[in-house]
């Protein structure tokens, strides 16, 4: 079964007495462990969409289903608690929280939105520091690593409770090319080795080379697909 | 677990904007070191000036035959205990725990004459062993001669030794009317100089209850007032309801009640003067409320507002709104426990110098009270109550706006 399935969905904002439609009438299916990317210009819809999806937000209509689940029909707090069991979120400004160290910035997920026990804590904080590389800077806050160093940790923290679904809006959008490119690798190799879907949103259309599959974004509307010949779909 | 999380990262977050987390546990210090000490040392003012009152004049609680308070100030010789009453309030008395002497009074006005001049006086008719343990302040009022009532003394008010221009040793008259109209006589000796205490009974002589009633020809001795010395002043209000009680049960010929039983606080009008210092602590706790709850809500609506962004991170990786409340919460509660624990050392801090330092007053006449400060359990739990619980309610507010807002919006949020 599909991880994502969109059908008809559109998303309003109203402006006054005027609405208008940033997304308009989208159809698609993303299969579970994809590496996915969204482009298109800014005012795409490329973050509204992302927001849709990763059940920050509401549609105005049409059908959503994600990881099972009718996002339509989910409440404020089953939002918060579906996006806590199924979903990461890597951010375009990293934000990591600045009191928290690298290793407590990790943690976080697993104490204050899932509940592991300690000994598996620490085994799946320890296994990530070492994938993204940050071994060295876990006792480090925020204000002491660069922006690709916070990226990494963002990447760890998102994949700490074993989402199915990371989704990160214009990840690379504050860091400099070479920076990008480490961090779309990263992230590529982490999905590889969990299995977990990403979906990103570019503008950059260096960095898009990377997906395996891209969906071009104009005025809200779809209007291209591409699948990279590597991969498909599972 | 996650609730030492939650814990650690609003104290993180208190040390991360130190100065402002200061300057904010410092208003709710001053405001807590002020409340302590203002009401330790109104505390000890108040018991000083109530223990003058009740120790050297009054007694705690007096017992009298019903409708005597109505016209105390004439002394009424009419409304008295005659020896049955006594002896049935005096069987009540030994019922009732907590009661630690009391001293039965003949109180009469009479003409003192220094065999020149002619003025009035007010007397006591006392036992003096029983008035001593019932008032045992009052030989500290004695300002010249000493405390002896045998038969034949008299002590006078200071007012009136130097108005008639008497001294210790001297020989005096006092004459007086009794219920029937008959008018006597006696020569007495004053044996010791009282010094005057504001209210009623401040400005009374004091002689042995024998010639009392011999001045009045009583055939069989009658009592105006029984005082009473309780253990403890806290227990006012209980025994006052139990001899109120016990009492009620004794009725005349008529079926009316035959005693009334009051307190200092209905007999004193100082009693008002106790009840404006608890009015203004009353007022300055109020005081102390406003101040934490304006310093904790300004600072902890600063601390949503400047992390707008970490609450939408924070939401929109999943965290509950509950826990998200809960941190904040915690973050304002943290201020009023650094604020409270602070407040209340150097509080006790200050009043431990105030005692070494032996502040001195003067309440009238009586000068070199000495201020001792105490704090009380009760006041510390009190005050520390009002600060946690007024931080919890001042940071729920704020706390509440953090954890209701939409991850996107905050995250937007620059
Ligand atoms: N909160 C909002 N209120 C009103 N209009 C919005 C809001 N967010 C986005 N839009 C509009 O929706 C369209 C898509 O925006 P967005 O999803 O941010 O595009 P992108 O992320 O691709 O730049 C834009 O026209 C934008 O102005
Ligand atoms: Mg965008």
């Amino acid at each position: 079964m599909e991880l994502i399935s969109a059908k008809n969905l559109y998303k309003e904002y109203k402006l006054g007495e005027v609405s208008q439609r940033a997304l308009d009438d989208l159809n698609f299916k993303i299969e579970p462990a994809s590496f996915l990317s969204f482009v298109g210009p800014s005012g795409s819809g490329k973050t509204t969409l992302l927001n849709l999806i990763g059940c920050l937000d509401v549609p105005s209509g049409g059908s959503l289903t994600v990881a099972g689940a009718d996002v339509l029909k989910l409440d404020r707090k089953e939002r918060a608690a579906f996006r806590g069991r199924h979903m990461g979120f890597i951010f375009q400004d990293f934000n990591l929280i600045p009191v928290l160290t690298v290793y407590e910035n990790i943690e976080y997920p697993l104490i204050l939105v899932q509940n592991v026990p300690s000994e598996e804590r620490r085994r799946r904080v320890l296994s990530l520091l070492e994938s993204v590389g940050m071994m060295a800077h876990k006792g480090k806050y925020p204000d002491q690593i660069s922006g690709g160093q916070k990226q990494r940790v963002a990447i760890a923290r998102a994949l700490v409770t074993a989402p199915e679904l990371v989704l990160a809006d214009e990840p690379t959008a504050n860091l400099d090319s070479k920076t990008a490119y480490m961090i779309i690798d990263l992230m590529k190799a982490m999905k590889e080795k969990s299995g977990t879907a990403f979906i990103f949103s570019t503008h950059d259309q260096k960095i898009v080379g990377a997906a395996d599959i891209i969906y071009s974004l104009e005025d809200g509307k779809i209007v291209g697909r591409k699948e990279m010949k590597k991969h498909g779909s599972i | 677990m996650a609730a030492f999380n939650l814990l650690k990262i609003a104290l993180r977050n208190l040390l991360r904007y130190r100065r402002r987390t200061l300057f904010t546990s410092s208003l709710i210090i001053i405001g807590v070191v002020f409340v302590l000490v203002f009401v330790a040392v109104t505390g000890s003012i108040k018991g000083l000036l109530i223990g003058q009152i009740t120790d050297s004049m009054l007694g705690h609680i007096q017992i009298h035959k019903k409708g005597y308070v109505a016209s105390i100030d004439n002394l009424p010789l009419t409304v008295m205990m005659g020896p049955k009453a006594v002896e049935t309030v005096e069987n009540v008395i030994k019922t009732i725990p907590g009661i630690e002497a009391y001293s039965p009074r003949i109180k009469f006005g009479g003409l003192f004459s220094n065999y020149r001049e002619t003025t009035n006086i007010r007397l006591n008719g006392v036992i003096p062993e029983k008035e001593l343990d019932t008032v045992p302040l009052l030989p500290g009022r004695i300002i010249a001669g000493k405390w002896d009532l045998a038969k034949g003394n008299v002590l006078i008010p200071e007012l009136l030794a130097k108005g008639m221009d008497v001294n210790a040793g001297d020989s005096i008259v006092i004459i007086a009317t009794n219920k029937d109209g008959s008018v006597n006589g006696k020569q007495f000796t004053v044996s010791g100089i009282l010094e005057s205490v504001t209210g009623p009974g401040g400005r009374d002589g004091y002689i042995h209850i024998d010639d009392a009633a011999e001045i009045l020809r009583m055939e069989e001795v009658e009592i105006s007032e029984i005082a009473l010395r309780l253990r403890d002043i806290e227990m006012m209000p209980g025994v006052h309801d139990a001899l109120t009680e016990a009492l009620s049960e004794e009725r005349n010929k008529a079926g009316k009640p035959m005693f009334e039983v009051h307190t200092w606080e209905k007999l004193s009008p100082f009693y008002n003067i106790a009840r404006m210092i608890d009015i203004m602590t009353f007022f300055i706790k109020i005081m102390l409320i406003a101040m934490v709850l304006i310093s904790i809500m300004n600072v902890m609506i600063m601390a949503v507002y400047e992390r707008m962004r970490e609450i939408g991170t924070i939401s929109a990786i999943g965290t509950m709104p509950g826990r998200i409340l809960s941190m904040f919460v915690l973050e304002g509660l943290s201020i009023g426990v650094l604020g409270a624990l602070a407040g209340n050392i150097l509080g006790c801090a200050i009043i431990y110098i105030l005692n070494l330092s032996h502040i001195t007053f003067n309440f009238g006449r009586q000068t070199g009270l000495v201020l001792a400060p105490r704090v009380q359990g009760e006041d510390l739990l009190i005050i520390t109550v009002i600060v946690l619980a007024v931080s919890a309610v001042a940071s729920l507010q704020p706390a509440f706006k953090a954890s209701r807002m939409e991850p996107i919006e905050a995250l937007r949020h620059v």
